[in-house]
């Protein structure tokens, strides 16, 4: 699918899709993708947050991506897969129904997030990309991992 | 990294260990101590610290270690007397060589007259020694050079090196002395020394400024290359250095191949052939022979990433023999089987290897006391007091990380016991005290925790005003009637502050809470005791590691979780009639004729998930803040283990009620609980009277869109 001419090519995503809607993310950030397996529930966690894993003796925090952004929580299912990825020295998952592809495309088709009237939207989604059945969108995992304002303290 | 910034790294660490073995040594002189070791010892310690210095031009520093140098001299020269404030100004001038150590690792510029003030203060030690002064106003001195001009070869030795050493002109710039180099040779066995003029500029050539002298070393003995290198450590690059067996070494002098020397911006010193003419000082010698003297046991510098991979490696081996042991308790297999008691050795092996790994991590609390009688000392100058540490334990080893992070809040221990435990040297006499105020610093090892206590013999808390203060702060309620404990707890509370100026010395906008909290965070606790005119004592408990620790294994909600095992008093098991209900949530437990309150964790953490409710709930009774106890209700108490202690700061955040997470023998990830939080969540009922969804109950959350 991904047929852009490779001179064009400069970066690289990580597509998949949560909650019916197609997300990308830098493959650079992504360390491995894993099936899901139970998760340890945090208290007083944001409704996105689901718990946290053990990835080889290190506690990483589990997102539902979908959830993150409004949408209903990702349903339980065996074909989830979690997005393990860095962000700084942060490491954390992303849960999600299914990873799509690799998108390789080159950087000026990468589209200003058009102006939304969703907040979670505009401050996580950095820009969208056409694909061939529509576009994906391209996220921000430093804001979506970010502490937004601490839930019941 | 560039070699010259790794040298300069292996500089400052050498610094450290020098300026405590400085302070180490001037404490002992303080205390009485006149033996030549000692004297010997700070004096080396200032010395190799100007050495050091030198090498990477910082001047500052090389200024101020002379003079100190000079006076230390003095001292060990017998031509000055200890008195008690020559003393005194060499204590505050330590302090300073270590702010200028500092200062110059930071590569910031302390104030001038800062520096100046010390420098003052110390030739004031040395205004009875005229001609000491005179040398400490030129700042390197190149007159003395302890030279045997042996023209004859050396007779062949069984062993020895030969050592080619000739100076670039940076060398001189940069404030070394070559006499001191071949006198540090002379320490490490019989040496004879020739002159090797052979470069010699022409004097008409238009090139003074290029030193000419070389030398040509022959040391007897056995003596590894490292330590002839080590000699030379500071000089590296700023000559030409040669060191060769003696058996290989030609019985007649080469002339060295003049190599080009590196580009010199500064103006060499004057052509060295003039200290040539060398007179020989007999106890430089010494004391450079003594510089050579190293600590008796070796020791290996490591890189703490590297230990820390090591221990989180270790930690990982822990927790896969626990789950190795798990699977095979499955499997039911004899217990005399071979692999059951394989896996028995695993385990005890496993536990050999953390032990060790841990101790490499430990360090003597030493280092960190020595600081303190620094920050004594200028908080006793601060508030005209006069005051004196005494420590014990020194040599109690505790996890680096727990030393680090104890440092601020002991330094503010030690300043708030001078500033408002100790009273002025007047009130002391009149209550018929010693004038001077002692402070106490002990470190001990206790059942797995390091105490460390802080003991002033002042006046003592002043409770009335506590109360008085609290009341007024609105931090207690008027008609409160607190018992002691009580009232000393409430410095402990955020915003609290008894000194009624906030004086500049500890009144810092830091209150002891902020003490509280970061012995809490390194999983410790924090007491206070006082009696009325005999002084307050502070007890800190600190985990020996913060990388394991012992947790009992508990059920909340159908979680499992951890609770350490340091808060938990007892467990109970209540018979019907103990609980008692107040309102609708709360209820009381009693025991033993009292009423304790309970918190029941799955509700505290938000877990409110009623079929997992136990019907036979298990009380935990713990020690929170304060001595105020309380009982946590858990559905069920499974075993006590240790546990490899994981903490969620660094890939998610802080969650209230829980102070880190662990590994469980299966893989799955068990909270590890704060039971000190989840007790004052009960405090604060506005946090709790919302708890969130639980988590896991998808279909709530599905309605809502």
């Amino acid at each position: 699918m991904a047929n852009t001419d490779l001179a064009e090519t400069d970066l690289e995503f990580v597509t998949f899709s949560a909650g019916g809607q197609s997300f990308s993310i830098d493959i650079g950030q992504v360390r491995e993708i894993r099936r899901w397996s139970p998760v340890t529930p945090l208290p007083h966690a944001p409704d996105e947050v689901l718990g946290v894993m053990n990835l080889r003796g290190s506690v990483i925090p589990i997102y539902d991506l979908a959830a993150r952004f409004g949408l209903d929580r990702t349903p339980e299912s065996p074909r989830n897969v979690v997005v393990i990825a860095m962000h700084g020295s942060q490491t954390v998952g992303l849960l999600v129904e299914a990873v799509s592809e690799i998108l390789s495309v080159g950087r000026e088709r990468i589209q200003e997030t058009p102006d939304v009237r969703s907040d979670t939207a505009r401050q996580t989604i950095t820009g969208v990309i056409t694909v061939d059945e529509g576009m994906t969108r391209v996220i921000d995992l430093a804001a979506v991992v970010q502490p937004r304002g601490k839930a019941a303290a | 990294m560039t070699p010259q910034s790794s040298i300069r790294d292996t500089f400052f660490e050498e610094c450290e260990d020098l300026l405590e073995a400085l302070a180490e040594g001037l404490a002992a002189m303080a205390g009485g101590a006149r033996d030549t070791d000692t004297v010997n010892a700070v004096f080396r310690a200032v010395h190799s610290v100007k050495g050091g210095a030198g090498a990477f031009a910082m001047t500052d520093l090389v200024a101020f270690a002379h003079r100190f140098e000079t006076v230390l001299d003095g001292v060990r020269s017998g031509t000055l007397d200890l008195t008690p404030e020559v003393m005194h100004t060499m204590q505050r001038s330590a302090d300073h060589l270590a702010d200028l150590v500092e200062a110059a690792r930071n590569e910031d510029v302390l104030a001038a007259d800062v520096s100046e003030a010390f420098l003052a203060n110390l030739d004031q030690c040395l205004g009875a020694e005229p001609e000491a002064l005179e040398m400490g106003d030129t700042p390197f001195d190149f007159a003395v050079i302890p030279l045997d001009f042996g023209d004859d070869p050396a007779p062949k030795e069984p062993a020895g090196h030969v050592i080619r050493f000739r100076p670039l002109q940076q060398l001189y710039a940069n404030g070394h002395d070559p006499a001191l180099l071949i006198a540090a040779l002379h320490g490490l066995g019989p040496c004879e020394v020739a002159l090797d003029l052979s470069a010699l500029p022409d004097w008409e050539g238009p090139d003074a400024l290029t030193p000419g002298l070389g030398w040509t070393l022959r040391l007897a003995g056995q003596e590894s290359d490292t330590a002839l290198q080590e000699i030379f450590e500071f000089v590296e690059g700023l000559c030409e250095l040669d060191i060769s067996p003696l058996e290989d070494a030609p019985a007649a002098v080469d002339p060295l191949p003049s190599v080009a020397a590196p580009p010199s911006p500064a103006p060499g010193p004057e052509a060295p052939s003039a200290a040539a003419s060398a007179a020989l000082k007999p106890d430089l010698a010494a004391g450079a022979e003594s510089a050579e003297a190293r600590g008796p046991k070796p020791t290996l510098r490591v890189d703490l990433d590297r230990v820390d991979r090591l221990i989180n490696s270790v930690g990982e081996l822990i927790i896969n023999q626990a789950m190795i042991a798990q699977r095979l308790q499955d499997m039911a297999l004899a217990s005399d089987d071979d692999v059951s008691l394989h896996v028995e050795d695993y385990r005890l092996l496993a536990r050999d290897i953390q032990e060790a790994v841990m101790a490499i991590r430990a360090q003597p609390v030493k280092p960190l006391f020595q600081r303190m009688s620094r920050i004594l000392r200028e908080a006793a100058e601060a508030t005209g007091k006069s005051a004196r540490l005494l420590t014990f334990g020194e040599n109690t080893e505790v996890d680096k990380t727990v030393i680090e992070r104890l440092a601020d809040p002991l330094m503010h221990m030690i300043r708030n016991a001078v500033d408002h435990g100790l009273e002025g040297p007047d009130a002391r006499r009149a209550a018929g005290k010693d004038g001077t105020g002692t402070i106490r610093l002990g470190a001990a090892h206790r059942s797995g925790s390091v105490i460390i206590t802080i003991r002033d013999d002042g006046a003592g808390l002043n409770r009335p005003r506590i109360l008085d203060i609290a009341r007024r702060k609105g931090l207690v309620a008027p008609d409160a009637d607190l018992a002691d404990a009580e009232i000393d707890g409430l410095l402990f509370l955020p915003g609290f502050s008894t000194a009624s100026s906030v004086s500049n010395l500890s009144g810092r906008g830091v209150g002891l809470d902020v003490v509280r909290n970061a012995v809490t965070a390194l999983g410790g606790r924090i007491s206070i005791a006082s009696v009325p005119g005999q002084g307050t004592e502070f007890t800190i408990s600190l985990p020996l590691t913060l990388a394991v620790m012992d947790g009992m294994v508990v059920s909340v909600a159908g979680q499992t979780m951890v609770v350490p095992i340091t808060s938990i008093l007892e467990t109970i098991r209540p018979a019907p009639g103990d609980l008692h209900r107040v309102g609708t949530d709360d209820s009381l437990l009693s025991i033993r004729g009292r009423f304790i309150p309970t918190v029941d964790v799955a509700r505290s953490l938000g877990f409110t998930d009623p079929s997992a409710r136990a019907d036979f709930p298990l009380l935990l009774l713990v020690e929170g803040e304060n001595q105020s106890q309380c009982a946590l209700v858990v559905d069920a108490v499974h075993d006590q283990r240790q546990v490899v202690i994981k903490g969620l700061d660094s890939n998610y955040g802080q969650v209230p009620g829980v102070s880190a997470a662990t590994v469980l023998g299966d893989g799955q990830i068990a909270l590890i609980l704060d039971p000190d939080a989840i007790a004052a969540h009960r405090a604060s009922p506005a946090t709790s009277a919302a708890p969130r969804p639980p988590l896991f109950h998808a279909d709530v959350h599905h309605g809502q869109h």
